[in-house]
């Protein structure tokens, strides 16, 4: 956390480009996220929301387009930088991705041996704080992946995403697979850390009780660009009909009320 | 009041990046420490040392300066509330003119301070290794009685698949039987080609000194047909194929398609591993037959290059030599080695545990195991025919 104010966007896309074969994911696509914002990314299967996470954090390269994260542009840099940039975000995966030959501690501990110089008595402090302050009880620690239920593979992989204490945490379907009081504990867990560690969070969701709970904006992807981005209240009244259904089908319907 | 000490801890900004700065002062007045600069990860061994080497006497101390920070996190937050221990002040009471955030931050941290790990304990080592011993051996006898409960289990699915053939997976196992089989043709017949080359080579040179060079056909004839051609095709079969059993195998079960094929009520035993068991079963022979014929070609041609033993002076001592049972006696042993081979290669993936550690172990295991029991079935051959006389 960096203690001054700002308001400029943290991560900034420009006419990104993205194709597979004869397949175009994205064109055109600008999107800016602001520093300190939950920001949930929506849009039906295959509009490529993963693929634009992915692309961010330079996993995948796009065909056109800008991509700057912090101001810098990711594509242009040198290796050094770009590690130096990367160990900056977090990256939360679908399922985790943790690594199954270690324990949960050494997971969380993995970044911080990688990339910060730090005493391992700390380290091993810090990684039982990152475990606690996702909600993980003390025994995970010692647990193999394997060892752990899916909502709790996610929480691990939340605290190894927070080991380095990022700026911004990019999480894929942080709910998906939770059962509904676990996906309203993580949700209020994103928040509280997003309020507390001023952290700035790109969200890609199916979940409309997230994107009611705790996102500040909401991103939708449509017809491979992005078709608005804005308080989900302002979402809700938007004439396209791809949204129309989205928020006003059944299961919006539920999540609302919920919240009121 | 007694004079207590103002102190200053003070990390490069990171900004600035000007070299850090510790300073300790006494001064008469108010117990307060000033903490300046960047408390974050990247200056945490920084701090953590700084932290270490306060020595201010508890209780003299009563407030601490956040003021001139600039930067703060999780870390931070933790190396404070380190700091607060050691100082014998609570947080966040003692913080004054803490920057926007932090105090929430020291907060959620506080709350969050996970309880010390407890040391392992040890014990009497003596105790300990007799205890790792037992386990050992019970784990070994527990893994001989899955293993054979696992033969039993696909010697059932055979029967079965006997009795109503309609059960059995014909394209799959035609599948592996290519795979395992006809592909691994080129490499079994030039590894055996080149061993009768060594072989003949070998042989020859303490033959001479008898004077009886030209017993080296019959040197390359028996052990070529009895053993080597078999054991070779056996163990290179068992790193070509039993691995990659064990590997995809493994890697199914940990994708949960293993659990997947048992919920639509298939049988693992009898999509997955009776199809591979039984193509190597009936690829075994072929290939060992292939790699005899290859393994004499090669003892054959060294025979001519150095020994000037002519190739048919050759094929007329190899018929002398050896008998048909010869042959025979090589051949029984392929199936049953083929067998063994799948069977260990897809015990050992199904056991795999959920990682990817556990994966190359298991892999690891199907290959050595696999050897291991095919040389041991071998020496009972040997013994059973020697006492049956063939």
């Amino acid at each position: 956390m960096v203690l001054e104010e700002e308001n400029a966007p943290i991560i900034r896309v420009t006419g990104l480009l993205n194709r597979f074969g004869p397949q175009v994911v994205h064109e055109g696509l600008d999107l800016e996220v602001r520093k300190g914002e939950v920001l949930g990314v929506v849009g039906g299967s295959g509009t490529g929301k993963s693929v634009l996470l992915r692309t961010i954090i330079g996993l995948n390269r796009p065909a056109a387009g800008k991509i700057e994260v912090f101001g810098q542009e990711l594509a242009r840099l040198e290796p050094a930088d770009r590690q130096a940039l990367e160990r900056r975000w977090g990256v939360l995966f679908q399922n985790g991705a943790l690594f199954s030959s270690l324990t949960v501690a050494e997971n969380v501990e993995a970044p911080m041996r990688e990339h910060a110089d730090l005493p391992a008595a700390l380290m091993d402090e810090l990684a039982g704080l990152k475990i606690a302050m996702v909600g993980l009880p003390h025994e995970a620690c010692a647990k193999f992946p394997s060892e752990l239920s899916g909502g709790m593979r996610k929480r691990a992989g939340l605290a190894r995403a927070l080991a380095l204490d990022p700026e911004i945490v990019f999480l894929d379907e942080p709910t998906a697979g939770l059962d509904p009081v676990g996906a309203a504990d993580f949700d209020l867990l994103i928040r509280e850390l997003s309020d507390t560690l001023g952290l700035t969070v790109f969200m890609v969701t199916h979940d409309l009780d997230s994107l009611y709970a705790i996102c500040d904006r909401v991103a939708v992807l449509a017809e491979r660009r992005v078709l608005a981005v804005a308080p989900i209240a302002e979402l809700e009244e938007h004439p396209h009909p791809w949204l129309q259904s989205y928020f006003h089908g059944p299961r919006a319907r539920a999540a609302r009320k919920a919240r009121q | 009041m007694v004079i207590s000490e103002v102190a200053t801890i003070s990390t490069a900004s990171a900004k600035g990046n000007q070299p850090t700065d510790t300073t300790w002062l006494a001064q008469g007045q108010g117990g307060v420490l000033h903490l300046k600069g960047d408390w974050t990860v990247a200056h945490a061994r920084r701090i953590d040392s700084l932290i270490r080497q306060v020595r201010i006497e508890p209780g003299s101390l009563r407030q601490l300066d956040l003021g001139g920070i600039t930067g703060f996190d999780t870390t931070g937050a933790w190396l404070l509330l380190r700091l607060a221990d050691r100082l014998s002040v609570a947080l966040p009471e003692a913080m004054i003119a803490a920057p926007h955030g932090v105090s929430a931050l020291v907060q959620r941290v506080s709350a969050a301070r996970a309880e010390p790990a407890e040391p392992s304990r040890g014990g009497n080592p003596f105790v300990v290794i007799l205890a790792r011993l037992g386990n050992a051996t019970l784990e070994a006898g527990r893994e001989a009685g899955a293993m054979l409960g696992f033969m039993g289990a696909t010697v059932a699915a055979a029967m079965g698949a006997l009795r109503r053939p309609g059960r059995l997976r014909l394209t799959a196992t035609v599948h592996h039987m290519e795979r395992a089989g006809l592909n691994a043709l080129p490499i079994v017949g030039l590894i055996s080609f080149l061993v009768g080359v060594v072989l003949a080579f070998q042989g020859a040179a303490q033959l001479q000194r008898f004077g009886a060079e030209i017993f080296v056909v019959n040197l390359i004839g028996v052990s070529v047909l009895r053993e080597i051609g078999i054991l070779l095709t056996a163990i290179v079969v068992a790193g070509r194929s039993g691995s990659s059993y064990a590997a995809q195998l493994g890697s199914m079960k940990v994708n949960e398609e293993v659990d997947a094929l048992r919920a639509l009520g298939l049988d693992p035993v009898q999509v997955l591993v009776l199809p591979r068991v039984l193509a190597l079963f009936l690829m075994m022979g072929p290939l060992a037959l292939f790699a005899d014929l290859m393994g004499l070609i090669g003892g054959g041609l060294m025979a001519s290059v150095a020994l000037d033993i002519p190739p048919t002076l050759y094929v007329d001592r190899l018929t002398n030599a050896v008998s048909l049972w010869t042959l025979l006696v090589g051949l029984a042993k392929a199936p049953v080695f083929g067998a063994l081979i799948g069977l260990v290669g897809c015990y050992a993936g199904l056991q795999t545990g959920g990682s990817a550690d556990s994966l190359g172990r298991q892999t690891t295991i199907a290959v050595v195991q696999a050897i291991f029991i095919v040389i041991v079935v071998d020496a009972i051959f040997s013994i059973f025919f020697n006492i049956v006389g063939v």
